[in-house]
């Protein structure tokens, strides 16, 4: 017959392979109740002290201790590994398949024009300048007469110019940006610093690289000591904000409403001038000219000045206008101008996001 | 304009040079050479004379008769044999003639390669060659060059007698530089740039008046000087000689007789126009005055011309000859039979030139040159090249009774700092410099600080002082200027309107939405097909004069037409779900709109002048609008497809005002175009003040525009948006007392808007609620017919923990405010 101590050893012995055994919460818990519980061989030993002589009391209240925390370490221990198993399982039964098309709202976007607007906006309000707009339908004086292009000037014509019926009232869909330079001077205080983006109207070509109705950019700078440098540094900056490290140069061109006047060229990023006069390897972006018109420019006309009544003993300025079409063609490779303006949802979606 | 460069060379020393690099100076020199072509590089031989020896006609099947020719073309010949024998269907040459032979393995312009072929029973080997074959210009008979009066020998190579090949600048030449439209202006830029010697072609100046040869009458201020020589005896019959059809032809202009390859030939050397007249067809004296009305003219290209008292004509006693500056009439014309020419060179004003140009939609050599600027000195040498190119030519006597009426006006004298180039430009030029620069383009400059600074005759344009800093800069080269970024003054950022913009960029394609760009234009059927009323402020329509397509003649006074026409085309290619938007300024005609005033330019309009020039424009506020169709969400794996609704169209206004932080009032509107009557809401700002509408479209309306049925649309006013949205605002300060939640269900009739009832229960509640959600609208057995239960839920939050009762009394009385104004009952 086996003594107490070989019993309780038994007990603890049953008590721990029945939770090893167990391989649920559930089962774990009904092993608890079995071994631990009131009714378990350990609790009913337990109370069987007090029936034992007292010598013996305090040997077999120990041994009894012992094992029962050593079932309650075990106990603990085994249920954390059960629970584990138990959680490993339920996540795996949960798998999804995360390559699913999941769409909350279509895919919006805003026009490539409107994000290449916003971007240009941030370069130059980044460097202080400020953004000035104007009315796109805009008096025949402001578009012309003020900028010093004459009233014989062949872009006043019908085949150049949109008109307002009747075209005595003097009102054009403004050719370009530059009525809102005009605008400028006369509304704020020099010195100004402003870009103008917007929207303008010629008549004349409905092609590839030409619509009617296109965004213009113009800078307007006049400020006291303003040179030719200033205007030629702030295009840099511009090109390189536009097209990374790009090199530019400016060569001389005629406006009416900037002298000295001159013209912009990007140096040709594909081919970087190695097409020009290699015949072996053409360049369709420059046509192997090696540079690229991107804008005109210049050192604002003194009588444009004094049109809006500026002194141009004392303030000088430049201006400078590009295309913003044309801005996105080179940029966003865009290759027919006539896809921007015709409404196409996957145009506008094609440049979707912000940070371009 | 096109410039051989053969012929640039000939006034500039300018040695070897490369057409290219020339190309590449001229443009730093500030000309925008478009292309440098090389003529005749694809050209390649044997191209050689060739005597005719002896040719057999034989006729054809086909009606044609061939010349089967021999034809000796010296070292060339096959061995043995006195010369080639060559199948020619021309017959302008006889025997003993020297021609152009292309002989096999020679390629002619195009591509076009010779090579010995059989043809009409014969191996043809080789090519008699007419002039067109070889690309040069064509004496007008079609035939075979007869090349008798060259001096070489059959064999010797005729590539270099044929001036087949030249190099071509083609120069657009800008509204400032019209000397630039001559060889004389080219060449003097290029031996600038060049720094070389220039040989001017314009070789005596105009002399004192006399009235010795034929007579002339100036009239009028804006012709200050008339040259007319007489030249008399001449044969008409003679032809262009090779070298000036070819310089002609070069220079872009097509050879046409002798006397107008002539004076073409002399314009493009000096940029003087010129014209010959038949003196036996004048009457009187030449005159040149303003027509008078009702006067006509029939110009060289035989249309007959109504004048107006503004053109300035040429005239003689019989009445207008010519428009001056612009085009010869018919009357005067050279013909077969014209024996006495009188030659013009006269000078006109740029700006009536350019206005008789435009009014008679005529434009011409010669007015494109008046129009930019011609020098008035060069009249008198123009005249006598011409002249004396005419004897040599065609025979003839220069007669030495000149008439020089007019004198060349004088030159004005501008004022320029001498240190304003370097001021201007950015860099640092001595006074001498800026004198020796401008002395190099023609000036005579005096003076020291301030230089008085005479421009040369033929730069008109030269009149302010910054033109005179454009001329040193391109002389110094802008590219050696050092570029310098400016130093504005501390910048305020976006406006309040561009910062509501980019709130909507953000916004609006985030919820799904896609923005396009459109033209805004209107047909008058658009604004017919949105149904909308005869008074409606849509019809304010603000038409252009010449618009770009005929059928839409009107700016848009609305942006759907634009969004519709725009879906319309994404459907027709095959994008179906659309939610497309748009912002953009529409036009409002204004009652009695003003004349846009034209204020001086010499000084800052008037306060009252701007004003004038605002009230003359259209009204043109910004607007939002949406067009949607097909699914707004497709059927996917997770669900059933959401199709585009007006509540899309609702979102999209509720998200643009959310973006800028405005809360809008919505109520219904059943009579608004071009929305359904049942489905359209109106968009108010807390004051009432109009925001706009969204809603489904009118069935007819989406029918008119190619749309499916149950499209949608919105548009709204973003000027209201802009002036409404708030700046900055305040945070609340948190209460961290726990919420009282309390639902009720109302019954009401099921015309009430749930917003009006939402509406009730807030004011009912009081300042405890927190807010207020409709989470259920129940129709059906447990509601009577013809009412609607609306569920919400309330939430209630106070400065004490609330107790059941204090929250059940705020129900009551939000409930009670429902019964009062809606007639709700409260369900159980």
């Amino acid at each position: 017959m086996s003594g107490p101590n070989d019993s309780v050893e038994e007990m603890v012995r049953q008590a721990l392979d029945a939770f090893a055994r167990a391989t649920t919460v559930a089962e774990l818990n009904q092993a608890r109740l079995d071994h631990t519980g009131e009714r378990s061989p350990l609790a009913l030993a337990n109370r069987s002290i007090g029936t034992m002589a007292p010598a013996d009391r305090k040997t077999a209240g120990q041994q009894i201790g012992r094992a029962r925390g050593q079932v309650n370490q075990a106990l603990a221990a085994r249920r954390d590994e059960v629970e584990a198993a138990e959680l490993e399982a339920t996540l795996a039964a949960e798998t999804v398949d995360v390559t699913l098309p999941v769409e909350l709202a279509p895919v919006g976007a805003i026009h490539p024009i409107t994000g290449l607007i916003a971007t240009i906006s941030d370069v130059f309000v980044s460097m202080g300048w400020e953004i000035a707009e104007g009315p796109e339908a805009e008096a025949e004086w402001l578009n012309f007469d003020a900028l010093n292009i004459g009233p014989d000037h062949p872009a006043r014509g019908e085949t150049d110019t949109l008109w307002l019926d009747p075209p005595e009232a003097g009102v054009v869909m403004r050719t370009h940006t530059s009525p809102v330079q005009g605008r400028t001077m006369l509304d704020r205080e020099v010195p100004i610093y402003v870009v103008c983006p917007g929207k303008v109207y010629r008549a004349d070509e409905f092609d590839a690289t030409h619509v009617p109705v296109f965004h213009q950019v113009e800078g307007l700078c006049i400020d006291k000591g303003i040179t030719l440098g200033h205007l030629k540094g702030t295009l840099d900056h511009f090109a390189r904000a536009m097209f990374g490290d790009v090199r530019t140069r400016i060569r001389p061109n005629y406006f009416p409403f900037t002298e000295p006047s001159a013209e912009l060229d990007l140096e040709c990023f594909v081919c970087r001038g190695e097409s020009v006069g290699n015949p072996d390897r053409p360049c369709r972006t420059c046509s192997s000219e090696g540079w690229i018109e991107w804008g005109g420019c210049g050192i604002v006309n003194p009588r444009v000045l004094a049109a809006a009544g500026i002194d141009s003993e004392i303030y000088s300025g430049f201006a400078f206008g590009m295309g913003i079409e044309r801005t996105l063609m080179f940029r966003n490779n865009a290759a027919d101008m006539r896809d921007m303006v015709e409404g196409d949802i996957r145009f506008s979606r094609s440049l979707v996001g912000a940070a371009r | 304009m096109k410039a051989p460069v053969s012929w640039l060379k000939q006034y500039a020393d300018l040695g070897e040079v490369d057409a290219r690099a020339l190309g590449e100076a001229l443009i730093r020199a500030g000309l925008e050479v478009e292309t440098v072509d090389a003529v005749g590089d694809d050209v390649t031989g044997p191209i050689v004379f060739g005597r005719v020896l002896d040719f057999v006609e034989e006729p054809q099947k086909n009606g044609k008769t061939i010349r089967w020719c021999t034809v000796d073309v010296g070292a060339l010949n096959p061995d043995g044999e006195p010369g080639r024998g060559i199948v020619c269907g021309a017959h302008n040459f006889a025997v003993g003639d020297l021609v152009v032979v292309s002989l096999p393995g020679a390629v002619l312009p195009g591509g076009f390669a010779i090579a010995s072929r059989k043809t009409y029973g014969h191996v043809s080997d080789g090519m008699i060659c007419a002039a067109a074959e070889l690309g040069l210009p064509d004496d007008g008979d079609h035939g075979i060059m007869i090349m008798n009066d060259v001096d070489a020998a059959a064999g010797d190579d005729a590539l270099p007698v044929l001036d087949l090949r030249d190099e071509v600048l083609d120069i657009a030449v800008t509204p400032d530089r019209g000397y630039c439209f001559s060889m004389r202006g080219l060449a003097r830029e290029a031996a600038t740039s060049a720094g070389v010697d220039f040989s001017d072609p314009v070789d005596r100046p105009v002399p004192a008046e006399t009235s010795a040869g034929h007579p002339v009458q100036l009239f009028d201020e804006d012709c200050p000087l008339f040259i007319a020589l007489t030249v008399t005896g001449i044969d008409p019959t003679a032809s262009s000689p090779r070298w000036l059809a070819r310089a002609v032809q070069l220079a872009g202009m097509r050879p046409i007789s002798l006397a107008v390859d002539i004076t073409n030939y002399v314009m493009l050397a000096t940029g003087q126009p010129l014209h010959a007249y038949d003196r036996a067809k004048l009457t009187g004296p030449i005159q040149v005055r303003r027509a008078t009305t009702g006067e006509k003219v029939t110009t060289l290209d035989d249309q007959s011309r109504t004048l107006d008292p503004t053109d300035l004509v040429i005239a003689d006693d019989s009445g207008p000859i010519g428009l001056a500056g612009v085009m010869g009439g018919a009357s005067t014309e050279i013909g077969a039979d014209t024996v006495d020419v009188v030659i013009e060179a006269a000078h006109f004003d740029q700006v009536s030139i350019a206005r008789t140009s435009r009014r008679h939609r005529l434009g011409s050599e010669a007015s494109r040159r008046f129009e930019r600027g011609v020098d008035p000195a060069a009249t008198y040498a123009a005249a006598h090249l011409a002249a004396n190119l005419l004897v040599e030519l065609a025979g003839g006597t220069l007669s030495t009774d000149e008439t020089v009426a007019g004198a060349v006006p004088a030159m004005p004298t501008v004022r320029v700092a001498a240190d304003l180039p370097g001021r201007i430009l950015g860099a640092d030029i001595p006074a001498e410099q800026v004198v020796e620069l401008l002395r190099n383009v023609g000036c005579s400059v005096s003076g020291d600080a301030e230089l008085a600074v005479v421009p040369p005759t033929w730069r008109s344009d030269l009149t302010d002082p910054y033109d005179f800093v454009e001329e040193v800069g391109r002389q110094i080269g802008l590219d050696t200027i050092e570029p310098v970024l400016p130093t504005p003054p501390a910048g305020r950022g976006y406006t309040k309107r561009q910062r509501v913009r980019r709130a909507l960029q953000s916004a609006l394609p985030a919820a799904g939405f896609t923005e396009i760009l459109t033209f805004p234009f209107l047909s008058a059927e658009d604004i017919d097909h949105l149904g909308i009323a005869p008074d409606d402020g849509r019809r304010r329509l603000v038409k252009l004069a010449n618009p770009l397509a005929e059928t839409s003649p009107y700016l848009r006074t609305c942006l759907l037409p634009g969004l519709f026409a725009a879906a319309a085309r994404n459907l027709s290619r095959g994008n179906d779900d659309l939610a497309l938007y748009e912002t953009g300024r529409i036009f409002l005609a204004r009652d009695g709109a003003a004349v846009a005033p034209r204020p001086s330019v010499t000084q800052r309009p008037s306060e009252a002048e701007r004003a004038d020039l605002d009230a003359a424009l259209p009204e043109q506020p910004e607007r939002l609008g949406v067009v949607l169709t097909g699914n707004w969400r497709a059927a996917g794996w997770a669900g059933p497809a959401e199709s585009a609704a007006w509540t899309h169209a609702v979102a999209f206004v509720e998200t643009a005002a959310r973006a800028v932080g405005l809360d809008l009032v919505r109520v219904a509107d059943h009579d608004h175009a071009p929305w359904h009557p049942g489905r359209c809401a109106r968009f108010e700002l807390a004051d009432g003040t109009l925001v706009g509408h969204a809603g489904e479209l009118h069935p007819s309306v989406a029918k008119e525009f190619g749309l499916p049925a149950r499209s949608c649309a919105a548009e709204v006013d973003l000027d209201v948006l802009v002036a409404a949205a708030p700046d900055g605002g305040s945070v609340i300060s948190l209460n961290t007392l726990p919420v009282a939640k309390e639902d009720v269900a109302l019954v009401v009739d099921a015309s009430v808007p749930a917003a009006a009832v939402e509406a009730s229960l807030r004011a009912g509640a009081g300042e405890l609620l927190e807010s207020v959600r409709l989470f259920d609208i129940y129709t059906g057995e447990q509601v009577e017919a013809g009412k609607k239960s609306l569920a919400f839920a309330l939430r209630l939050r106070s400065d004490h923990t609330l107790t059941d009762a204090e929250a059940a009394a705020v129900r009551d009385a939000a409930v009670a405010q429902t019964a009062a104004d809606h007639g709700a009952i409260q369900r159980a």
